[in-house]
């Protein structure tokens, strides 16, 4: 009878519970305990061969030597080696000649993408979108030229504007003809007592006879849809022609200055933020 | 007290010991050497296993000067044929995929695991490795004495080679799972020049180890313990399903062979105990226990069953393929009255008709317009706004094209620096940057619902056309 209740014959624990059970001691399968060492040997092969015991001042390091830094590097590297072929091309040709290459400024405008978020975006906005007090880039309109040397000779050598505050020489009645005058100019009309004002007060010097501006100097176009301070309303007007833009000694001064960008950055990826800019919508 | 129900329970827990004296649970601690026997299902199973033929000389096959099957996963297209699949086209594998489950399902359902027995790689390797082991070793028993005879010269002799056969087998399987995913005779001579990348090695070193693990030692414990696939299809039964059964009916009470068998008027059933039909079994099981969890379905048993059959002059089919129902006297249905079979085939139907679909409207072109969000929209000097759009054009044809794009959705809509046409690279997206503008006064909403069209310029049958919007400064 015992042999028919065990007929298997597998040893047990030798505890009886309830006087009828008890705890077979089956051994699990062999392929199953040959796993498990195996992967207790795997564990031991792992620490002698990677970092992993953590110490009190770092931890073991493995006969290996490998580091997260090294195996970063390593693909640093790898990562070096696929654009070397075009970092070296865009070394020694001008922004135009690589503007005029499809590939070449399509390898520029995606590595200047990040160079654009850390160097620029951070006025000019993503993608070039501006902000207030900073020009939009994706525009048509450029304060100093929108071609391609243009553009490098502003990133590399920064720009600062200058314009002198009439708040000193121009009563309120004259400041808001003026500046009436200017709201009139940019919707292609004029205003006969401002326009009097533009050119003995010496405005033409600057942004011309036909007030479309002089790039050389920087001076902004007066006549078209874009307002280089916005918003455009009559108040922000008079404000810019009353204190002017970084006028040496006023404090309300309108700022516009650009960082020079040369020193920290190389000139290959200048180049490449020029077409990058260039690209953004408004490049001539 | 009643004492009826104590002597029900009490005879249950006697068909409980009785059931345990037979379960016997093989997790590889014993080998089994099945004998082979000639008949009508090992013809099939050798006709069947012929098929993985193709998976070592597939590779090789050309179709106009090209690997006709190739997967090329760095370059991210499947060629079949003269087909090129694009990771744009996944879709149609997850159909593929779908046909090949219901597939399994629907001949799970109609003849029991038809997959297992006959096809799938464990048994076919597993197999041919048994096959190898018997030239060499010989017989079963012959086998299970070589197993416990010390070593020496011979037994060595006879082991290495075994070993350096299957190794070699799993060495040919991996180098041909790699030929699918490379130029065949590029990748053969890499390999004979040592000059293979070292994924394709490693790929290789896994299918050796597997193979020789799987194949020359695991064998039934890989359906036993690791298959899910055998655990699924066993749900897949039910009892019209064609499984290889013993008719108990016929069959019992077994016995040694004497006179008074049942034919000549005896108590005694068919079946003579001889126990060919364990014999013969790849993974070890009584099938006269009925159907159970280690049996593949590769009808050996049948085999084996008929040929003593023959020898003791009885009809053959005391093993045989049968549904439990037909077992049990039951009437039997016909497969289009069930309606599971009916819906597995239905729904493979429905995927196949997705994959032909889908082939034959591969299209040779495929637009994506993706509009720049940073900034939205830009105000120009003339008072226009201007909107940016990143055309994206997938090129599926094999050679390069020329397109020009043409934009509909508002008339005054101009299109900058970007009239002329453009090439798109074949078998890849090309990605092309257009501005569109819109004159201030004449936009008239804050959005516009516009209509990009690429078409080819000299065969405008090729086109492809993607809804955008053009978006312009808040109205209030």
């Amino acid at each position: 009878m015992s042999d028919k209740k065990n007929p298997n014959e597998v040893p047990d624990t030798g505890h009886l519970w309830d006087g009828n059970l008890r705890e077979l001691t089956n051994q699990p399968p062999k392929w199953w305990m040959n796993t498990l060492y195996l992967s207790g040997l795997f564990v031991v092969v792992y620490l002698i061969l990677y970092p992993a015991i953590p110490l009190l001042n770092g931890a073991t390091k493995g006969i290996l030597g490998w580091t997260q830094m090294k195996r970063l590097n390593e693909t640093v590297v790898e990562i070096e080696k696929i654009r070397a072929p075009y970092e070296n091309k865009l070394k020694g040709m001008s922004a135009t000649a690589i503007l005029a290459d499809d590939e070449l400024s399509n390898y520029a405008v995606r590595s200047a993408k990040v160079l654009f978020g850390d160097r620029c975006a951070g006025c000019h906005g993503t993608g070039g979108s501006g902000n207030p007090g900073y020009p939009v880039l994706a525009d048509d309109d450029w304060l100093y030229g929108g071609n391609i040397d243009a553009i490098q000779q502003s990133i590399a050598n920064g720009r600062n504007g200058m314009m002198p505050g009439f708040g000193t020489s121009l009563n309120e009645q004259q400041l808001d003809d003026l500046a009436q005058h200017m709201l009139a100019l940019s919707k292609g009309s004029e205003h006969a007592a401002g326009k009097e004002l533009f050119v003995s007060q010496g405005c033409i010097g600057c942004h011309g006879m036909d007030a479309k501006g002089m790039q050389m100097m920087g001076a902004a176009n007066l006549t078209d849809a874009i307002w280089r301070f916005t918003p455009g309303t009559l108040e922000s007007i008079k404000y810019t022609i009353k204190y002017g833009v970084n006028s040496p000694g006023a404090e309300e001064t309108r700022n516009a200055e650009m960082p020079a960008f040369q020193q920290q950055l190389s000139e290959t990826d200048v180049k490449k933020l020029a077409i990058y800019v260039h690209k953004l919508g408004g490049g001539q | 007290m009643n004492k009826k129900p104590i002597q029900t329970d009490l005879k249950n827990l006697e068909e409980l010991y009785h059931e345990a004296e037979y379960w016997h649970v093989n997790a590889g601690g014993e080998t089994i050497h099945a004998k082979r026997m000639p008949g009508t299902f090992r013809h099939i199973k050798w006709i069947t296993m012929s098929i993985w033929l193709a998976f070592f000389f597939g590779p090789y096959l050309r179709w106009d000067g090209q690997q006709a099957i190739l997967f090329n996963i760095p370059g991210r297209q499947f060629h079949i044929f003269n087909i090129t699949i694009l990771p744009q086209d996944v879709w149609m594998l997850a159909l593929v995929l779908l046909f090949f489950a219901l597939l399994l399902a629907a001949i799970t359902s109609l003849a029991g695991r038809v997959y297992c027995g006959y096809f799938c790689f464990q048994t076919v390797w597993t197999d041919i490795f048994i096959w190898i082991e018997e030239k060499l070793e010989g017989p079963p028993a012959k086998r299970s004495k070589l197993d416990s005879a010390p070593w020496d010269i011979k037994k060595f002799r006879v082991k290495f080679i075994k070993h350096s056969a299957w190794l070699a087998i799993g060495l040919f399987t991996g180098i041909s799972f790699t030929l699918w995913f490379g130029d065949a005779f590029q990748l053969w001579k890499a390999y004979l020049t040592l000059q293979a990348p070292l994924f394709a090695w490693g790929t290789i070193g896994v299918f050796v180890f597997f193979t020789y693990l799987f194949a020359g030692f695991m064998r039934e414990q890989v359906c036993f313990w690791l298959c899910p696939y055998a655990r699924i299809q066993g749900v897949m039964y039910d009892c019209e399903t064609l499984l290889p059964t013993y008719d108990f009916s016929r069959g019992e009470p077994r016995g040694k062979l004497k006179k008074g068998s049942r034919a000549e008027g005896g108590e005694q059933g068919d079946c003579i105990d001889c126990k060919q039909c364990v014999a013969v079994c790849p993974t070890g099981i009584d099938i006269r226990h009925g159907q159970q969890e280690g049996c593949i379905t590769c009808a050996l048993c049948i085999d084996a069953c008929d040929s003593v059959m023959d020898k003791v002059h009885r009809p053959h089919g005391l093993i045989r393929y049968a549904s439990l129902d037909e077992i049990e006297g039951k009437p039997t249905v016909k497969i289009y009255k069930r309606p599971r079979v009916l819906i597995y085939f239905a729904i493979m139907l429905a995927a196949i008709g997705g994959i032909i679909y889908g082939l034959t409207n591969l299209g040779a072109l495929e637009l994506t317009v993706l509009h720049e969000r940073q900034p939205l929209f830009v105000l120009q000097s003339d008072g226009s706004i201007q909107n940016k759009y990143v055309l994206k054009v997938l090129n599926k044809t094999d050679s390069d094209m020329p397109l020009i794009l043409t934009i509909s959705g508002h008339d005054a809509m101009k299109l900058i620096n970007s009239g002329k046409p453009f090439m798109t690279r074949h078998g890849r997206v090309t990605a092309h940057t257009v501005f569109l503008r819109i004159p201030g006064d004449q936009l008239d909403a804050e959005r516009i619902s516009i209509i990009f069209r690429v078409e080819n310029i000299d065969q405008t049958a090729l086109f492809a056309e993607y809804q955008s919007m053009f978006f312009g400064p808040a109205r209030n």
